[in-house]
């Protein structure tokens, strides 16, 4: 009988004793922290997909909360709607951005540009950048292996096995930017989604010159800058060989695409055109 | 006693087909292209134009960097331009063109094939005449050589060793050179060890090769100093710190030079460069490159001039075997296969390798079985299936941790994985973006 008692007195005792413990710690190194990043937290999508520049969302959410103005801060998966009510939420204004879309600047699809070599190792772009030129001539275009698939944690791009080019889906991508960073050639960029997403861009990132690169790839810019003398609002501009059409300047007038010689101009999401006699 | 280094490495079948073909001078090539980057570190300028009539020997691209190589016109001819021409990986790079017009060569060379023994050059003549004679590392690595002459003066040089190891599967051409430029080469080693003021001079050679351990024996014999150390085969004993370690059995630290270890080495070919260099006067024009493989006609070893058309290199074997799918450069270990063959062979090609279709292709990865092989053939001591699996989850800062830039790329790991798993492409990505991020770190500072 004693001994049942002495275990609970004992028992007891170190319960309490632990209380007094925890509670004096839990005074003592209290550590204050706003609770409004919880709140912006809680707000936003908790992709974690680090396409707003931070590790991830409450990381964002704490930096959100420590600046005082939103800046340029930008959740590129939860976009405008997001933003707004995180603004909200802080009290803030926020102006909204105009939301991006992935584009891949390389159409040097089987057809256009042959295959002059097998590449068997490792199915990673990386490692194939390091090795060599790739599986065709072009030093600059895609290199087919898909790691920008891979680093898409939407699911919005795949590999089209008919062009060995990757394709965005233009539904399902965030912006979030993790396809550029993988990409070793540096071919997908982030653009403005435009109008009823109609966009109108390079397909292409070769430096070389254009007898060159026509050599290997029948749609590579030869850099003719038949382009830029069409443009009249001056969006288009060519360096190394290669056109770039500046989205703040393009006013979508679509002059550019048709007199490009290698089409290496793409117009996205815009109707027909009228078949001229 | 036979040496050979303590830790780690395979046993590929050599495979040496053309030991016993002399070397023969190939053709003069009709033009000649000339990377002005076949050495590592600063590319050379260019300092000819189109036009310009220029004979062999003559300097047409040079560098005032510290670790940089001059480039020689390696036949007479007109300079057609230069441009952007294709290398053996596809890429292009800066180059220069040069249509032959015959073999004409600058005066100051002495071509007469007679042995010259004796210099009276003191340690700086004979190491500006090295740098003047753009002369690099003829294994493969093409280290400026100038470089390894020029250390810390507060550093002592205790041993000069000659790599004349050539554990590469298939490569002979320095087993060649041995035979049949053996007295021109213990010249070599002599200037070197008055440049480098050391006693001791260790050619390392593998005991596949007992004709040319002989001859050099025979030869080193009436004077002290240079010793011929045959060593076991196993490869990658032609790897720098590998070889030091089985000659003198210290161990170079990570990320340091040998001469922290009181050795400096140097190639057997590098060496009978710098004989002909310092003798004779001559640059670096030319080079000995073998040409084999499986089902070659006649597996050969050429004096090659640099420049020369890897196509006109497979003409000499009697033309690409019918079933032929990759050509590689190098030895099949460390080689790179070759995307265009009208791309020039240039300093640092040692072989070329024609292999038949059946050779060509890798097999299929599977999973990784945990058997540890990879681990137990590495010579550096390291993990290869932990750093390639943290270089494919980008964990770089853990990789650095685990000693991924120590990796000498010696490709035994994936050599001898049953798995056939890619571990060497991972790590060779893993080493240069920790490399990246080592530089990064050290500019912020």
């Amino acid at each position: 009988m004693t001994l049942i008692l002495y275990s609970v007195l004992v028992l007891v005792s170190l319960g309490l004793l632990s209380a007094v413990v925890l509670y004096w710690v839990s005074r003592k190194f209290y550590v204050f922290e706003d609770p409004r990043i919880d709140q912006v937290a809680g707000l936003l999508p908790g992709a974690n997909c680090g396409g707003c520049g931070y590790a991830g969302c409450r990381a964002f959410a704490e930096t959100l909360v420590k600046r005082e103005d939103m800046g340029t801060l930008f959740c590129p998966v939860g976009g405008n709607a997001v933003m707004l009510t995180v603004a909200q939420a802080l009290g803030r204004e926020q102006a909204p951005q105009e939301p991006k879309v992935a584009v891949v600047r390389c159409s040097g699809s089987f057809e256009h540009r042959p295959r002059t070599s097998v590449y068997d190792g490792t199915r990673s772009c990386a490692v194939l950048h390091l090795l060599y030129v790739g599986e065709t001539d072009c030093p600059y275009g895609c290199l087919g292996c898909g790691d920008c698939v891979t680093a898409c944690a939407f699911g919005a791009l795949r590999m089209d096995p008919q062009t060995g080019l990757p394709v965005v889906d233009e539904d399902r991508c965030t912006a979030c930017g993790a396809c550029v960073k993988a990409c070793p050639r540096e071919i997908i960029e982030l653009r403005r989604r435009g109008p009823k997403n109609r966009r109108v861009f390079v397909s292409c990132v070769n430096k070389d010159k254009g007898g060159i690169a026509r050599k290997y790839c029948s749609v590579a810019c030869t850099g003719c800058s038949q382009c830029v003398r069409v443009c009249a609002f001056d969006a288009i501009t060519v360096s190394r060989h290669l056109a770039y059409i500046d989205p703040d300047k393009c006013r979508l007038c679509r002059k550019c695409a048709p007199v490009c010689p290698t089409n290496a101009i793409l117009e996205t999401n815009f109707p027909p055109r009228a078949v001229t006699q | 006693m036979i040496k050979t280094f303590p830790k780690g490495g395979i046993h590929p079948q050599d495979h040496k087909l053309s030991a016993t073909s002399e070397v023969v001078p190939l053709a003069l090539p009709e033009v000649v292209t000339l990377p002005v980057s076949q050495h590592i570190g600063v590319p050379a300028t260019v300092i000819v134009k189109p036009g310009d009539v220029v004979r062999t020997g003559q300097v047409i691209a040079e560098s005032a960097e510290f670790i940089s190589a001059s480039i020689h016109s390696p036949v007479s001819g007109v300079v057609v331009r230069t441009d952007d021409f294709v290398e053996p990986s596809g890429l292009r790079r800066t180059a220069v063109l040069i249509r032959r017009e015959g073999d004409d060569w600058v005066e100051e060379v002495d071509r007469s094939p007679e042995l010259v023994e004796s210099f009276s050059m003191s340690p700086m003549e004979i190491r500006s005449r090295i740098a003047r004679s753009g002369i690099v590392g003829l294994g493969g690595a093409t280290f400026p050589a100038q470089v390894k002459l020029a250390f810390d003066p507060r550093k002592k040089v205790e041993v000069l060793i000659i790599n004349a190891v050539e554990c590469e599967p298939f490569l002979t051409c320095d087993h060649r050179l041995m035979l049949e430029k053996g007295p021109e080469i213990l010249t070599g080693i002599r200037i070197l060890m008055h440049a480098l003021q050391v006693e001791r001079a260790v050619v390392g050679i593998e005991e596949n090769k007992p004709d040319a351990i002989a001859h050099l024996r025979a030869l080193a014999a009436p004077g002290p100093g240079i010793q011929i150390q045959p060593l076991h085969m196993k490869y990658p004993q032609g790897s720098e710190k590998q070889l030091i370690k089985a000659i003198t059995g210290r161990e170079v630290p990570s990320m340091k030079l040998p001469i922290e270890v009181g050795a400096v080495v140097f190639n057997v070919a590098t060496v009978f460069a710098v004989y002909e260099a310092v003798q004779k006067n001559k640059p670096l024009v030319d080079r000995v490159i073998t040409v084999t493989g499986p089902e070659v006609a006649r597996p050969g070893n050429f004096l090659v001039r640099i420049g020369t058309p890897i196509s006109a290199l497979i003409e000499a074997v009697g033309g690409m075997p019918r079933d032929t799918a990759k050509v590689i450069a190098g030895g099949p270990m460390m080689g790179k296969a070759v995307k265009r063959l009208d791309a020039p062979v240039t300093k640092g090609t040692s072989g070329l390798l024609l292999l038949p279709e059946r050779l060509s292709y890798r097999e299929e990865a599977s999973p990784c079985v945990r058997c540890g092989r990879c681990v137990s053939v590495c010579v550096m001591g390291l993990e290869p299936y932990l750093l390639a699996a943290l270089t494919n989850k980008q964990m770089f800062e853990r990789a650095e941790g685990e000693g991924i830039v120590d990796c000498v790329e010696c490709g035994s790991c994936q050599w001898t994985c049953p798995s056939h798993r890619p571990l060497l492409d991972f790590i060779r990505l893993g080493k240069v973006t920790v490399n990246k991020r080592i530089r990064a770190r050290a500019a912020k500072i």
